[in-house]
Formats: structure tokens, sequence, C-alpha cells
């Protein structure tokens, strides 16, 4: 798999489309800021995140910081039909929710199911939020 | 209600071509329409429902239901992706058995390879592999709630159903080889299909040597991409009994989407057929082992192992053992699969696989399939599919047909 090591292993990834519900996390990102969703009413945080908890259905939910760590829960590497291979998987962040990602700034072979990986923000545009990518830890 | 018994199926058309860069979408979709109808000996003036998914050109079922010329008393544009035409199939069966129509069309027809105006222009690579959610709904893209925190990764068919294939060969310790037998007995079925766009008969080790697409994948894990369309009527008992075909009546339906449900205890190695398949199997009244041919959705090999593992036809996990050594090849395996070669050989028209599913499962039914791959006294079929993307959110739907 050379071809791949000898490659850059970052895609370009585009401008997020926003809408009122996740705009803060949008405006969080630009700060840096990795923010999830926990629910107050039955305390289980959820990902992607919506204004009322799709466990529970309350409307108590706030946005809480997360430190942006967990292990790869699985994964693919994209080979053909793309100008740059790259990684896309899921990651259990430590908090309990899992989430789908792109892998950057490492080794795209050295992936494995239970890493341990770290957010890493990748920039989209100049006026545009951070994509929340993750590195191998 | 149950819907056993309550509704047949009078006829399927399935359309020759492969790549049409000459016609309209509406036109094939019409095409089809005409054929299905003329295999169950009916005509436009008798169809009282339509049913059409995303592939359909213009408003819902609106635009091909006056297209066509169409007086209605029932329409359904359910969305699924692929698997749509398999739960249309249920839902017309509904509607008769509730007396709400009498004759049921479903279509489906789509030309990634041509044009979208049939004016000969090939489409973008990118737009032929785009991925689910399209946006389409109200409020665009941006009014998707998942979109922009999934949307932006490059998600596309192959890399997502790499993952749970990457993820099920973890957990179970499924192999490659495995999934490669899979696309194997499609092949030995599609050598007899003239129609098919890939009639070669392959190997576990060519498919091991095709080309890593997204890991664990290789190209010929994929399904081909193809234009073309299909179509199926259905219809109230007693007009089955007028007509000249062979009797084969819906006895059992489920469907159930799934997805990653707000990201708790994600699980990519099973599909939404453990929620559509019991039920289907309840009202049927029949076992998995009980079915004597199985149309199995097969976007990618590791589809159809997911999908066999969750419709019961053997245990969770054990599904790479269950497909290896040509189980699923018809005349020599326990459970003959995609007779007409299926996605992986024939065709997947507009990436919708569907349709093709119910089509083949109702020629094994008639015993209408080619001679080489039909299946003795098949009076018992399944027609299963996923549409969407396993590896994110996806509908799966299940239908039991049995011939009287």
């Amino acid at each position: 798999m050379t071809d791949v090591q000898d490659r850059p292993t970052t895609r370009r990834i585009p401008a997020p489309s926003q809408n009122l519900e996740s705009k803060p996390f949008w405006d969080a990102a630009k700060e840096g800021r990795f923010l999830i969703k926990r629910c107050k009413a039955c305390g289980e945080p959820h990902w992607y995140p919506r204004t009322i908890c799709p466990f529970c259905h309350s409307s108590d939910t706030v946005w809480e910081e997360s430190k942006g760590e967990g292990v790869i829960y699985t994964f693919s590497v994209m080979r053909r039909n793309t100008p740059v291979p790259y990684g896309i998987g899921y990651v259990t962040l430590d908090e309990g929710v899992s989430l789908l990602t792109n892998f950057v700034d490492c080794d795209l072979d050295s992936l494995k199911i239970g890493r341990r990986v770290k957010l890493k923000w990748t920039p989209t545009g100049d006026n545009d939020p951070p994509g929340f990518t993750f590195t191998t830890a | 209600m149950s819907i056993k018994g309550k509704a047949y199926v009078a006829g399927v058309w399935e359309h020759p071509l492969r790549d049409i860069p000459h016609l309209s979408t509406a036109q094939v979709h019409a095409e089809c329409a005409k054929g299905a109808l003329e295999d169950a000996g009916l005509s436009f003036d008798d169809v009282d429902a339509y049913f059409c998914a995303g592939d359909a050109p213009g408003f819902g079922a609106l635009s091909m239901a006056d297209y066509m010329g169409l007086k209605l008393k029932h329409t359904d544009s359910t969305e699924t992706g692929g698997s749509s035409y398999i739960v249309h199939a249920g839902h017309a069966a509904e509607a008769i058995a509730a007396g709400k129509c009498k004759v049921a069309l479903i279509t489906l027809a789509g030309r990634p390879n041509g044009s979208r105006s049939g004016l000969g222009d090939a489409s973008s690579r990118q737009e032929r592999f785009r991925m689910a959610p399209q946006g389409g709904g109200g409020g665009g893209i941006n009014e998707v709630p998942e979109a922009g925190f999934e949307n932006i990764w490059g998600g596309t068919t192959h890399n997502t159903y790499g993952m749970c294939a990457m993820r099920h060969m973890h957990q179970y310790g499924t192999t490659s080889e495995q999934l490669a037998w899979i696309k194997v007995a499609a092949s030995h079925h599609a050598q007899w299909n003239e129609h098919a766009m890939l009639r070669e008969v392959v190997t576990v080790e060519d498919v091991l040597a095709s080309p890593m697409i997204a890991d664990p994948l290789h190209r010929m894990d994929c399904c081909v991409i193809s234009d073309g369309g299909g179509a199926v009527v259905m219809v109230a008992p007693e007009i089955a009994r007028s007509l000249k075909r062979p009797l084969v009546k819906v006895i059992g339906h489920g469907e159930a989407p799934k997805g990653p449900a707000g990201g708790r205890n994600l699980d990519l190695t099973y599909s939404g057929a453990v929620w559509s398949g019991p039920p289907a199997f309840a009202e049927a009244g029949i076992k998995p082992s009980d079915i004597k041919y199985a149309s199995i959705y097969d976007s990618f090999t590791i589809t159809v192992l997911m999908q066999i593992e969750d419709l019961g036809f053997c245990e969770k996990g054990q599904g790479g053992k269950f497909v290896a050594d040509g189980n699923l090849i018809s005349g020599v395996g326990k459970l003959p699969f995609n007779t007409d070669g299926g996605g992986l050989c024939n065709n997947h028209p507009t990436n919708r696989g569907g349709i093709t599913k119910v089509i083949e499962a109702v020629r094994q039914a008639r015993g209408e399939a080619h001679p080489k791959v039909q299946v003795p006294n098949c009076d018992l079929v399944i027609a299963h599919g996923t549409g969407g993307s396993l590896g994110t959110r996806h509908g799966a739907g299940t239908l039991i047909m049995e011939r009287e």
C-alpha cells in the first residue's frame, strides 16, 4: 500500500451545511470548542445534536464540551474514484456516542478498529467552520 | 388485518437494456409499466393505484401518473432507496386487502449512465456515486438534520458498506474469501442471463485479485452501475383468477428503518432485516428454512451476508460459513439466490435493485426463470432488500410470496 503512503492523506472537506438547530455547534467549532448534546432528563448524551432527546424525548437537552477522544469503531479507506485516498469511519467517543468522521494526518494503513484517536479540526474554508476530523492518538 | 393471500402479483417486466442514453426517464418508466401490464393481460385503463419512489421524475407520484394517463384511487411514493419497490409491494397488498384499489402498478426506472434529459450527454461520475441524503425534501439540504454532520466526510456507498464489512470481519471473523463466494454464486447464475452486464463466471481468486475500492471491499464485491427499470402489477384475488398467469400471492410483508439512532450502542453488523423479517415470516406462517428461493439485495457482497443472517437463514455471525462453497448457487447449495445474476452481475437500475428482486422471485415462483437456474417446485419465495446506506440509515423491506 505504499502508493497510499506516498500521497497526502487529507481530502478537502467541504463547508458543512447548517440550520438553526445545528448553528450553535458550528459557531463553537469556529472557536475550537467541540460540543455534544446531553439530555438532563435521562442523562444520556447523543449524536448528532438534537433539541429533543432521541431516547427519552425530553426537550431539556444541553450542550456539553467534549475532549474529542475515543476509539475507532469501524473504518474504510476509499482508494478509487478519488484524487486522494481518505479514511472514513465511526469514532466512539469516551462519552459513549459514535460519530462519522474522517481520519487525517496519519498513516491510513495504520487505522485499526479499537485504536485510540483524538479530535483534530480541519479547515473547510476561510469563513466556514472546521470539520471535526480525528487523528491517531 | 393480515395481507396473507389478499393480493397477487399478476405482472412483472424487467427492461432489457442496461445503457439507455436515447430515452427519457419517464419513457423508461412507462415502457416498464406497459411490459408488466401486458405480462398480466391488463391495460393502463385497469390500473387504479400507482406506486413509485425517488427515481420517478416529477412531484411524488403525480407527474408519472399524469404522464401515463392513469385514473387513480390510491398513490404511494414511499422512499426507502433501493428497497422502495419491495416496500411498495407490501403497501400495495395492504391497499388491495383494505379494498382501496384492485390493480396496483409499481415502476422503477433511471439512467445514471445517461443524462437526465435523454439527450445523450453522460452524467458526471460524481453524480453517479452520490450518497443519500439527497436533501430533496422541504427546506433543501440545510434542513436535512444529519447533513452537516455526515455529508462532509466523503461517504459513498462503497466506503459506508465497507465500514460494515470491516466491523463484521472484526466481530465475527468473516473473511474476504467468504464474501467473494457471494459474487461467485451470482456469476454462476448470470452466465445464463442474456441481458446481464457481467456473464463471465468468476472464482474466489478473481474477486480477491480485483482492485481494492474501499477497504475491505474489492471491485468484484460491488454491484454494477446500470440504466434500466422494471415494473410489477399487483391485483385483487378475483382479478388474478380471471387472468391467464400462474397465481403468485403475497403471504407476508415486513418493513423497518434503521439508523445510527442517536449514536448510542452503534452496531453496523446487523440491518433492519432483524425487524422486517420476523413479522413477514409470522404473517406467512412459515420459517426461513421453508423458503425455496431468495432474492436478496446485493448492492455489495456484505449486504447479502448481513441480510441472510438477519432474516434467520443462519445464526448471526455465521453468514460467512453459510455463503461459502457455493451454498447460494442454484442446483448446488441450500439457498439459491439472485438467479438473474442480481445487482452484482445482471443490473442495478439507477442504483436501486429492489424491483428486480421482486421480479426474479416471481419468475422463480411461476417456474419461468431460466431453465439452468430454475429451482424445482419453487412454491415459496422471498424478496428482501435494504435501501439507503447500511453504514448510516437504511430501510429494510421483506416480501414473502407463494405460488398456488
